[in-house]
């Protein structure tokens, strides 16, 4: 197990800035998650930690060691790929035992560990087969499994799933969280996808052209997200997000939306200004109870069983996805009456940065 | 018989327009030159048939034959893994992404474009000359240089070393195989500590194995049937003292200097045979050492 820290990491290709002066710590014995939209460097960082890449400027450590000039057979850390990276001509045995072979590792140590690992992720039966004669789950394991042979102090994972198809996606993320567990090796786990992070991450990193936007725990980030831009990417639907203009009203401010009239949020530290509402769809509801209530036509009806998440375009034209139970009688075009508690909802700047209120009113 | 068919039909297109050659034009002379073969013909009086009397002459009696396969075969086995080991060198070198690798290329290629002329061969032989290129350099650190080309020790390298420089097309190939391996495998063999000879020996090699396949298959083919540059080094008749006596030469000799048609078509088919043999041990050999991507199982 290994910390792992990034001081002022830059990377640019040619005149492309790609990471700009980026700091990071990561605790031993964490599974971090780097998540981000494509194109936003993801992989690029992960494989300048892994030495496939240089970096431009800064310094990285893993375990309070500088590895800027160490080559990345010797950083101890393993990598799994997106497109798996199998050698296609050598049998899955081989696959596990190659690393650990350039190590000159006696040979029983590597039948040891390759069984080992093999009986972990349930490939037995699979070790004479050629890559080729694998579905895309069980290549998957295969490359887990080669990385866990050899016993890294670091793990890194490249969008591991994406080539999976969603049922997969979802085995395969339990089966890495107990992975996890088993091996309590720090782990950093690159994906584009918010739902692998907020499930498998004990710290979440939102990354953006290559600037951090926020870095937290999976309950942080959802229920404090610090700027427009994380409040966005995290969560499922999308949050609701409604453009209202602040001015000051006695001691607090008062916040005019197009749909549900003038709100009173509690005080906030902004005032004549353009600011972003944004709430959450289970934090909508139907119905009257308020505090702040309008009217809009049901416009999408999306029924997962358990509960629904209903369209509904408002006066404005805007469209709100509020959350409902799976028993709620809804229909596309009825007209529906929407409920609103400020008390739920982030407040974003001009700027998008969060703003909140001195009197916790806003949490 | 359905499924052979859709599944090798393309192949099939693209194989007809060589196919109506090769049955309109190619195919009599072929059959005619195997009857011929079995027969004494001087074009000047009609064949008369032999039986195998031709072939029997070939093995018991003719000395400037078995002279000719040594030539030849010398000239295969040095050259195919020559040409090849460079050609393979120079595309690992183009595919580490050199700048203007376009140009390189046009220019690597050059000589192989020139491939078989008459031109580059005199060129060559220029340069092998005793007071041509190569001697005049030597004789600028003090060497006296052989005769290349009149010494029969040396003749057959100058020969060897022009097939070398002609390593264009199997480069390309080469190259082409190169980049079709995918820079993941090579990113997780650096993770995996392999060094540099290891990658070489465990990723590149094996999976360039079709590619070197075909380009050993095509080389040797025609490294057995040299003849352009043979002909105009060796002043048409495989001197000095037959060192340059290639198979093709000696067939040449025996069919448009001497008009013996027969013996020349059985010296045809017996390198026909030879080249066969030569594919046919490498097709069945290469499930041993080949690895296919898309193999089925
Ligand atoms: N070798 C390269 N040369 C030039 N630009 C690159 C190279 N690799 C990545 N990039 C650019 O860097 C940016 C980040 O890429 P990447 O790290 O792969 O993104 P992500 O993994 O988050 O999708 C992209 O805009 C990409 O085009
Ligand atoms: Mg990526």
């Amino acid at each position: 197990m290994a910390g792992l820290s990034l001081r002022n990491v830059k990377k640019s290709y040619g005149a492309v800035e790609v990471i700009d002066d980026l700091n990071l710590d990561i605790e031993s014995g964490e599974f971090l998650v780097l998540v981000g939209p494509s194109g936003c460097g993801k992989s690029t960082l992960l494989r300048m930690i892994a030495g496939l890449e240089e970096i431009t400027d800064g310094t990285i450590s893993i375990g309070g060691r500088v590895v800027n000039e160490l080559p990345a057979a010797r950083r101890e850390l393993s990598m799994v790929f997106q497109s798996y990276a199998l050698y296609p001509h050598m049998s899955v045995r081989k696959n596990l035992a190659f690393g650990l072979t350039n190590l000159k590792m006696p040979k029983d140590e590597i039948e040891k560990r390759v069984a080992d690992a093999a009986q972990i992720l349930q490939i037995e039966p699979l070790l004479e087969r050629r890559p080729r004669q694998l579905s895309g789950g069980q290549k998957q394991r295969v490359a887990i499994g080669r990385a866990i042979v050899r016993e890294p102090k670091l793990f890194l994972f490249d969008e591991p799933l994406s080539n999976l198809d969603a049922e997969l996606r979802v085995q395969m993320r339990v089966e890495l969280a107990s992975l996890y567990k088993r091996l309590g090796t720090t782990m950093i786990y690159v994906t584009h996808d918010q739902i692998e992070a907020m499930t498998m991450a004990t710290r979440i990193v939102v990354l953006n052209k290559g600037i951090i936007e926020q870095v937290g725990t999976p309950f942080e980030l959802y229920n404090r997200p610090r700027n427009l831009f994380v409040a966005g990417f995290i969560g499922s639907p999308k949050i609701n997000m409604l453009k209202g203009k602040a001015t000051h009203a006695g001691a607090g401010s008062e916040i005019a939306l197009d749909d549900f009239g003038t709100v009173v949020p509690g005080a906030l530290p902004t005032a004549d200004e353009t600011i972003t509402v944004c709430v959450r769809p289970e934090h909508l509801s139907f119905g009257s109870d308020g505090p702040f209530t309008a009217t809009g036509e049901i416009s999408l009806v999306e029924y997962l069983g358990s509960e629904i998440y209903a369209h509904v375009r408002m006066a404005s034209g805007q469209i709100l996805v509020v959350h409902a139970s799976g028993r709620a009688q809804l229909r596309m075009g009825e007209t529906a009456t929407v409920s609103f508690d400020p008390a739920f909802a982030h407040y974003f700047d001009a700027q998008g940065q969060r703003v909140e209120s001195g009197d916790g009113a806003v949490q | 018989m359905n499924k052979f068919i859709r599944r090798n039909l393309p192949g099939y297109t693209f194989l007809f327009p060589w196919l109506i050659g090769f049955f309109a034009l190619a195919l009599g002379p072929i059959l005619a030159s195997l009857y011929l073969s079995f027969t004494r013909y001087d074009i000047l009086t009609p064949p008369q048939w032999a039986g195998l009397e031709n072939y029997e002459y070939m093995f018991t009696w003719d000395d400037r034959f078995w002279q000719s396969m040594k030539v030849t075969f010398t000239f295969v086995f040095l050259s195919v893994p020559a040409k090849l080991i460079f050609a393979l060198g120079i595309a690992m070198a183009l595919d580490k992404g050199i700048r203007g690798i376009g140009l390189y290329r046009a220019v690597y290629y050059l000589p192989s474009i020139l491939g078989a002329s008459i031109a580059v061969a005199i060129l060559w032989r220029q340069v092998f000359e005793a007071n041509g290129v190569i001697n005049s350099i030597l004789a600028i650190f003090g060497i006296a240089g052989p005769h290349w080309m009149g010494n029969p020790d040396y003749s057959l390298y100058t020969i060897v070393t022009l097939a070398v420089w002609q390593f264009g097309a199997p480069m390309l190939i080469f190259l082409a195989g190169l980049r079709a391996i995918p820079n993941d495998l090579y990113e997780a063999a650096e993770i995996d500590a392999a060094s540099k000879t290891r990658k070489f020996f465990a990723i590149t090699l094996p999976l360039l194995g079709p590619v070197i396949f075909f380009n050993l298959v095509l080389q040797t083919i025609d490294a057995f049937k040299i003849f352009t540059n043979a002909f105009v080094i060796s002043g048409g008749n495989g001197a000095p003292a037959d060192s340059l006596l290639f198979f093709t030469i000696y067939l040449y000799e025996e069919a448009f200097k001497y008009f013996r048609m027969g013996y020349a078509s059985a010296l045809a088919w017996v390198l026909l045979i030879v080249i066969a043999l030569f594919t046919a041990i490498a097709f069945f050999s290469s499930r041993y050492w080949v690895y296919y991507e898309n193999e089925r199982d």
